[in-house]
């Protein structure tokens, strides 16, 4: 075994997502190296990974979410940009943790139409979020109907 | 500002919510930079060494996988932690190797053991669902503040 000399020690790294109809990841990347001060700025095709001290990196993505605050959203990464065991550049296909971002970020405009709701929403309404109990079951006779179809 | 366990523990949507309303998400992402930024013997990809699964045995017992036991080394300190958890139970990215399903099995587990408050949701498929899925997010972050 070799020794390990790990990068970065005392940083921390925080993805920054986009998924607005009035703002490319372009834009924020421009904003944001307008703002910098000494943080590590990565652009990618979602948003940008933003490397440096956590009060300078929180800083910089504060004055990020208010350009758009429904549609940019933000989540922490163990590694930083770049890392080989990480890195695309170094594994062929897509980076570990890709699909489930691609996932989320499928879904991520129903959670923005949420948020803008959110201010206008009567306070006294009960929250009704889908849930394992409010599943449809499969109705039996549905059922019966693909199976009889399929032996057909 | 109360700590609050997610699930999946690498959910972007969650991160976010749980943070913009003012509270702590207890990620993946923080225990893997604190393995990866602590020097020592390279174990990677992940600096997982040979002593995960050892603290692992106090969520598993010994005849359980090592993977599951090396998992919950980084799981089961936050489930300790938390003061609130939010499980989303449709993940189906979470699925993975039989270590992963396995371990997300006992994260809920676990989860559901402690005397912890637990929010239960699905993803929201449309944006009806998705003004109630915040909503919902929102007031169970806003009753757990009022409650400390």
């Amino acid at each position: 075994m070799t020794e390990y000399k790990p990068l970065y020690v005392g940083t921390v790294t925080k993805y920054v997502f986009v998924e607005s109809p009035e703002m490319t990841p372009g834009d924020l990347a421009i904003r944001a190296y307008e703002i910098s001060q000494g943080v590590m700025i990565k652009e990618t095709c979602f948003g940008l990974q933003i490397t440096g001290k956590e009060e300078d990196v929180n800083a910089v993505i504060g004055v990020l979410r208010e350009l758009d605050p429904t549609h940019i959203f933000v989540k922490d990464r163990g590694f930083p940009p770049g890392d080989p065991r990480r890195c695309r550049a170094n594994l062929g296909g897509a980076r570990p943790g890709y699909y489930g971002h691609e996932f989320e970020i499928s879904l991520i405009r129903n959670v923005s139409r949420g948020l803008d709701s959110l201010a206008s929403r009567d306070p006294e309404k009960v929250p009704n979020p889908p849930s394992p109990e409010s599943g449809v079951a499969l109705d039996i006779r549905k059922l019966k109907k693909i199976i009889e179809s399929m032996e057909g | 500002m109360a700590k609050v366990f997610i699930y999946p523990a690498t959910s972007l949507i969650l991160s976010d919510l749980v943070a913009r309303f003012g509270h702590t998400p207890l990620s993946a992402a923080i225990q893997i930079r604190e393995r990866i930024q602590t020097p020592g013997l390279d174990s990677p990809p992940l600096q997982i060494t040979p002593e995960e699964p050892k603290k692992g045995l106090k969520y598993a017992a010994v005849e359980v996988p090592s993977g599951v036991r090396g998992r919950m080394s980084l799981y089961g300190p936050m489930i300790e932690e938390a003061e609130a958890a939010i499980i989303i139970n449709d993940a189906d990215y979470a699925f993975g190797c039989m270590g992963c399903a396995r371990t997300n099995e006992l994260i809920k587990f676990l989860v559901r053991s402690s005397d912890i408050p637990v929010l239960d949701l699905n993803y929201p498929k449309n944006e009806e669902e998705g003004e109630e899925f915040v909503a919902a997010i929102h007031a169970f972050l806003k009753r757990l503040e009022e409650s400390r």
